[in-house]
Parts: C-alpha cells; sequence; structure tokens
C-alpha cells in the first residue's frame, strides 16, 4: 500500500485481532464545508475507503422550477451554486434564450461576462483559501477573503447583492454597470496582483504546504474523462478542455485568455497541487479577460425585450457553461406554457464527489479533507 | 532563598509554636499557591489575549477590543463564561475518568512552574534536578490528553489522543537529547546554576556557545513545539481533521482547564529555551537599580519574562504563518531528521567541551555574529517582501 509515495507496510496486528474503525465523517464536521457526509472505514490513521453520502442539501430546485415560471425562477438559480451564482443566473438566462430565441443585446453579453469572471475570480479565492485552511494555515484564509471582500463590494454595487446576486434576467442584465464601475474594478485588480504575488510566497511555495499537497490523490487524465470531472479538476489532470474556448458561448470568442493546465509542479500531473495552482492561474486569466472586456464594451441596451409572460415554443435546449466549478449543462423542457415542463441541472461538484470513493484507500484521514477541497466541492452544488 | 524567608518568619513568631516542618510545608503552600494564582493562571490567560490580537494583525483584522481597554480583559470574561457554562458529560463516556483527565493534564503543567526560576531568589524550589524534573512533569500531560481521548468514547477524540501519545512520545527524545547538550556543559541539572553560568553578554549564552549548541537550540524548539502540540505539529487537535481531537467532547469548565495547559505551554516551552539557551534572567548590573535586592530581583523576571514573551510570539508568529503536517510527515521528521542531528550534537558538543572545558570565545563570538547576521537576514527579508508587495501595514498594537 502506498501512502503519498511511502510504502507502508500494513501490520495486521500479528496474531491480535484487529478490526477496521467506521468513522461518520460528517455532516457536521469543520471541513466538510456545507453539509457532506462521507462513511470512513479507516485502519488507523491509513484509510481503507471513503464513501460519499449525498442528499444532505437536496432543496428540489429543479422541481421549484416548474411552479414559478421562466422568469420567476432566476432567484432560485442563485442557490443552485451560491459560490458562483452568477454562472447560475447566466446559465439558465441562456437555456431560456435558446428556447424562446431570444438575442441577447451586445452589451448586456458583456455586463454578464463582466460579472460572471469577478465571481469566478471570487469563487476560486474562497476554494484556494479554505483549501489551505483545511491543510491547518489560518493567515492565507483571511488574505483570500479580504481580496474576495472586495469582489463582493463590486458586485454589491452592480447588482446590490453580495452573495445571491439575481443580476441577469432573461434576454440580458437586469442593470447597466453603474458610472465609474469601470475604474473601480480596474482599481481592484492593480492592487490584487502584487496581493495575489504575496499569497504565492506564502502559500505556494511552501514546504510544508506543498508536502501535503503532492502526488496526494493523483487523477490521471484517463480517470478524470471516465468520472466526467470537468473544469479546474479536469484541466489539473492535464486535459486542456475548456467550454468558453472549445464550445464558445456568449463574447468568449471575442475575448484571449489562455487555458491553464496541470504541469505536476510539486510532484505528479493531476495532484492536489495542481488542482490549487490551476484555480491560482485562472484567477490570473479571469483578470485578463475582464480588462478586455472593459476595453471592448460597446454602448447599447443591455437587456432585450422579452414579454412579461414568457412562453417559449413547445421543445426542448440544452446549453453549457463554464462555471468556476466546470461544466455547467442547463437543459429544460417547454410546453409552450408560462411554466417550464422539466428543468435539469449538472454541476461540477456532483461528478467530482463521486471519484473520492475511488481515490480513497490508502490516503491518510488528513489527506481525505485535502482531497475535499482541492476538489473544491460546494455541497449545494452537489444536491441542488 | 524560600526557606531564609521562612526561617525570618519563624523568628518574627509568625506561625507560633508549630514544627518547624509544619511551618515548611504552609510555607510552601502559600508559595505554591502565590505562583499559581498570581502567575500561572494570569499568563495563560493574557497570552490567549495576546494571541488573538497577535494573529488579528497578522491577518489584517482588528482582534478583541471590547471588553477593558483595548479588550485587555477579554480572557477574564472568556474565562468567565466558560466557568458559568454547563458541563456536559456525554451518556456513553466514561464518566470518572472523562472528568479527571483535565486535572491530570493541569497537573502536569502546573507543577512544572514549581522549578521555573523568575530571577535569582523568586522560584519556588530550586531542585537539584531541575530540567529533568521539568520535562517529566511535562510528559504528564500526554497521560490527560490520552484518558481525555479514550474516556469521551468519541472516535475522532481517540484519533486525537493516539496521535498526541505518539507524537509527544517521540519528540520527547530529540528534545532530551538537546537539552543534554546543555547539561554537559554546565554539569548541573539545577535551573539556577544553568543560568549562573551564563551571563548578559550573548556570547555567554549557551545558544552560541558552540555550533552544535546553536543547531540544538534549533532542534529544542522544534521539539519542544511538537511536545506543546503547537502548529505545525497539532495534529492531536487538528480542527479540520479531528472536529477538535481530544477536547471534542469537553464543554465548560473542563475545556477551560484544557485551554489554559495550551497557552500556559507556551510560556513554558520559551520559558525551558530562555534558561537552557538564552540566559536566563542574567542582566547587567546598573548601579541605581540593582544595589537593593529588590530592585535586583525585579529587572531579573522582567527580562527573564520579557525574554520567554518574545518566544511566546515568536511561537504564535509560527501558528499564523504555517499548515499543519501530517502524520506520516511528523515521524519522518522526528526519526529521520531530528534524532539523528540531535545524537550528532550531542557527541559534538561532548568532544568540544573535552578539548575546551571552559568555552573557546572566537567561536563563541564567530556564533553570536551569525545567530545576529541571521535575525538581520530574516528582517531584511521581511522588508524585501514588504516593499515588494507594496501592502499597507500598521504596527502600532492599539488602533
Amino acid at each position: 500500500m502506498s501512502i503519498a509515495g511511502f510504502e507502508v507496510e500494513v501490520d495486521r496486528g500479528g496474531g491480535l485481532e484487529t478490526e477496521e474503525m467506521t468513522l461518520n465523517m460528517g455532516p457536521q464536521h469543520p471541513s466538510t464545508h456545507g453539509v457532506l457526509r462521507f462513511v470512513v472505514k479507516a485502519d488507523g490513521e491509513v484509510m481503507r475507503r471513503a464513501i460519499p453520502d449525498v442528499g444532505y442539501l437536496h432543496r428540489s430546485i429543479e422541481k421549484i422550477s416548474e411552479k414559478v415560471g421562466w422568469h420567476g425562477f432566476m432567484p432560485y438559480t442563485d442557490r443552485v451554486d451560491y459560490v458562483a451564482a452568477m454562472f447560475c443566473n447566466q446559465g439558465w438566462g441562456m437555456v431560456t434564450e435558446k428556447l424562446a430565441d431570444i438575442e441577447v443585446p451586445k452589451r448586456g453579453e458583456y455586463c454578464r461576462v463582466i460579472a460572471a469572471e469577478l465571481n469566478r475570480i471570487s469563487s476560486h479565492l474562497l476554494s484556494i483559501g479554505t483549501m489551505i485552511l483545511d491543510i491547518g494555515a489560518i493567515t492565507p484564509f483571511f488574505h483570500a477573503f479580504r481580496e474576495r471582500e472586495k469582489i463582493n463590494d463590486l458586485l454589491e454595487e452592480l447588482c446590490g447583492a453580495r452573495l445571491t446576486y439575481n443580476y441577469m434576467r432573461i434576454g440580458g442584465v437586469a442593470w447597466d454597470l453603474p458610472p465609474g464601475y469601470e475604474e473601480s474594478v480596474l482599481a481592484f485588480l492593480s492592487q490584487l496582483e502584487p496581493m495575489l504575488d504575496e499569497f504565492n510566497t506564502l502559500v505556494s511555495d511552501n514546504t510544508l504546504f506543498r508536502g501535503r499537497c503532492a502526488k496526494v490523490a493523483t487523477i490521471s487524465a484517463e480517470q478524470a474523462i471516465s468520472y466526467n470531472l470537468v473544469g479546474p479538476n479536469l484541466r489539473a489532470s492535464g486535459v486542456r478542455y475548456d467550454v468558453r474556448r472549445d464550445e464558445p458561448y456568449s463574447v468568449y470568442p471575442e475575448l484571449e485568455f489562455d487555458v491553464p493546465i496541470g504541469l505536476g509542479m510539486a510532484g505528479e500531473v493531476g495532484d492536489s497541487f495542481d488542482r490549487y495552482w490551476v484555480r491560482f492561474v485562472e484567477i490570473k486569466e479571469s483578470m485578463k479577460i475582464l480588462r478586455q472586456c472593459f476595453r471592448q464594451i460597446p454602448a447599447g441596451p443591455v437587456v432585450a425585450k422579452v414579454p412579461r409572460k414568457l412562453k417559449p415554443q413547445e421543445g426542448d435546449a440544452q446549453i453549457r457553461i463554464e462555471s468556476a466549478r466546470g461544466d455547467m449543462s442547463w437543459y429544460a423542457v417547454s410546453d409552450g406554457s408560462e411554466f417550464p415542463y422539466r428543468c435539469k441541472v449538472r454541476t461540477g461538484s456532483f461528478a467530482a464527489m463521486s471519484i473520492i470513493e475511488e481515490l480513497s484507500p490508502g490516503l491518510m484521514l488528513a489527506d481525505l479533507v485535502t482531497v475535499i477541497a482541492s476538489l473544491d466541492i460546494v455541497a449545494p452544488e452537489v444536491d441542488r | 532563598m524560600l526557606q531564609e524567608f521562612i526561617d525570618s518568619l519563624i523568628a518574627d513568631g509568625l506561625f507560633g509554636g508549630l514544627p518547624r516542618d509544619v511551618a515548611y510545608l504552609i510555607g510552601m503552600l502559600a508559595a505554591g499557591a502565590l505562583v499559581v494564582f498570581g502567575f500561572v493562571l494570569n499568563v495563560a490567560g493574557i497570552t490567549t489575549f495576546v494571541e488573538r490580537r497577535v494573529w488579528a494583525r497578522i491577518q489584517s483584522r482588528v482582534g478583541p477590543n471590547r471588553v477593558g481597554p483595548q479588550g485587555v480583559l477579554q480572557w477574564l470574561a472568556d474565562g468567565l463564561k466558560l466557568l458559568m457554562k454547563e458541563e456536559a458529560i456525554p451518556f456513553a463516556a466514561d464518566a470518572r475518568l472523562f472528568k479527571l483527565a483535565p486535572f491530570i493534564v493541569t497537573i502536569g503543567f502546573i507543577t512544572a512552574f514549581v522549578a521555573m526560576p523568575f530571577s535569582s531568589a523568586l522560584i519556588v524550589a530550586d531542585l537539584n534536578l531541575g530540567i529533568l524534573y521539568i520535562t517529566s512533569m511535562t510528559s504528564l500531560v500526554v497521560v490527560g490528553i490520552m484518558v481525555a481521548g479514550w474516556a469521551s468514547n468519541n472516535k475522532w477524540s481517540l484519533i486525537g489522543g493516539i496521535r498526541a501519545a505518539a507524537q509527544i512520545v517521540s519528540y520527547e527524545i530529540p528534545a532530551a537529547l538537546s537539552i543534554f547538550t546543555v547539561i554537559l556543559i554546565t554539569g548541573t541539572l539545577s535551573m539556577q546554576s544553568i543560568i549562573q553560568q551564563q551571563s548578559w553578554l550573548p556570547w555567554d549564552w549557551f545558544i552560541f556557545h558552540n555550533p552544535f549548541t546553536f543547531i540544538g537550540f534549533f532542534v529544542t524548539f522544534v521539539a519542544l513545539l511538537a511536545e506543546g502540540n503547537r502548529t505545525p505539529f497539532d495534529l492531536p487537535e487538528a480542527e479540520s481533521e479531528l472536529v477538535a481531537g481530544f477536547v471534542t467532547e469537553y464543554s465548560g469548565a473542563r475545556y477551560l482547564f484544557f485551554f489554559l495547559v495550551e497557552w500556559g505551554n507556551l510560556y513554558v516551552i520559551s520559558a525551558i529555551l530562555v534558561t537552557l539557551f538564552l540566559g536566563g534572567w542574567q542582566v547587567p548590573m546598573i548601579p541605581v537599580i540593582t544595589d537593593s535586592a529588590f530592585g535586583l530581583n525585579l529587572l531579573q523576571a522582567l527580562t527573564f519574562v520579557g525574554k520567554s514573551y518574545f518566544g511566546v510570539i515568536l511561537i504564535m508568529w509560527i501558528r499564523a504563518t504555517l499548515p499543519r503536517i501530517r502524520v506520516d510527515q511528523l515521524m519522518t521528521t522526528c526519526w529521520k531528521y531530528l534524532l539523528p542531528i540531535s545524537f550528532a550534537n550531542f557527541m559534538g558538543t561532548a568532544l568540544w567541551v573535552l578539548i575546551w572545558p571552559d568555552g573557546f570565545l572566537p567561536a563563541e563570538l564567530l556564533m553570536t555574529a551569525l545567530g545576529f547576521g541571521l535575525v538581520g537576514y530574516f528582517f531584511y527579508r521581511v522588508a524585501y517582501h514588504l516593499r515588494r508587495s507594496g501592502a499597507q501595514i500598521t504596527l502600532s498594537p492599539l488602533s
């Protein structure tokens, strides 16, 4: 059996009767942010198996859509993934627009991308901040959250809310950018850059942090594809796939950005450090996108004329967007009425949750925490 | 010192016709109570406040500032709150052991203060076993932690307790070996004698005595950190892995005792290091102040506590910066690195003492220069990073 690169002989007790310990990790556990539950079979500190148990945060969000109508469902989508709510807004908007054949004005698309990329930065900051917190350092978490707070302020300026934004509408966005918004975002970006460097010196180059992440829970490219991992988790395994680049939507074809992949900087390609590092680099890519957006944004209306009683024609539609947690797919069926007939969301966290059981044998108990954090599992996104 | 003091009290007739031994017992107990209530409990409490404020500064927060001026009474409020809380004992717990465990831990911690020197006169008992007594007593803490982990009847607590046992027992060895390097030089275990063989001049401190004690200082520091369950070795109560480790099921006053020990241990760790390596309470003779015994002892005590608090703040800084290591890495660090290094230090110091029994001044001066050079380089790097990040920092402890 191997523990993080070490070959370990597990003594079966030398004639002494030993048995596995069953540990119940969660639903209330400090590092299963939200309510996740794992049933862990452990031999001392070494895990034999960690079985994820989902369903503690199921709120029937998809079913709710059938009762509140096309427009009315928008605030509920915020709650699908409350760490990156803009993407859920955008997904629902896009799938409805596809069904009802609505063209979003160019400025509206740019507003969407600006909001979404700001939200991606804040979501990744939360992810790497809580990852280092789970590994045991407290200060970097506060530094990440300090910067995230500033994004929350910016998004509050944009739409009046700090967490569940409800900013987008079917056919565009609710409000145009407030006056002076470009300056405040660019000022934030220029002060974020040295802060990221500081974070880098404090965390990424830290020997203890690298020791905790390197070669822990390595996911090969084949494994990642077969488990349907998406987003940064997939890219960390060396697969250069990003919906924004490979199946472009919105105004992404007009924007220049790189798609970072895991390089095995600390150990192997696809280990926990690579997943951390891909998110870190993606923050910088999002900053690049934001700067371009403000250069290219045209004048004009931000929302298309959409009837208040929206009745898309019968049929179904499916769209995919690159959320902070990867490829997020929205599927909606219309029966020609004011209410969706069926809605389905496919999220990245659910797929990431399912691979933990395969990764767990041979890891230490402390590594399970690293794995959950590095896969960036957000509990409400698992169940919806 | 204490004995003479009690003798003078007996001569004054304070104890009436009591037998001499009983008078000594009462005097000793009174001195012990004075140390415990006058210093130990307060130092643990104030350390929690200092830690929270230091952390807040590092993490760009404000920290507690509401109870009392600048929040200095926060620790009293927290302590009172915990004392008044209801104590929940889990139904399935071994209630007797569960209740007993915090006291074992507290005894292990408080009795260490018996041989803790504060000045040339202020020491409860200058035992001839001194440092050995302190290390043995602080090892008693592990028994309490294991009892707490077992009696809670909670798997997280149990893992925490077992981790603590493995960790503390392993790190005892490099810690003890490094302490022995100093014993080789002094030839005594008594805390006061160890300090008396140093002086207030840095190159007379044992850290700069020879290259081996210089390395030995860092080995001792790391090993004592691990024994005190401090980051990066805080595995027994790793809150992100084990909920709260061995204290998971504790609440109220018993929880308070565990925390008292944890923060009080910071002071014990630093005081051991200051005694062994950093010159203890040694102060220069300043004519007016040190003429009277009171002035001398006050200055010495302030020096000792000041040096110790420097170490305490260093440990807080480390805790605020570093992540936690894993169990296998913990054991690797101890057995593969610290243990061979401390053995080499032990042999090296033995040879050094054999060649130069009274120390070798050029080497001492060189080590001192190296030590201060390292500190200077450290501050240079800090300044460099501050400049590079362009961060706005406030160094004022207030506000």
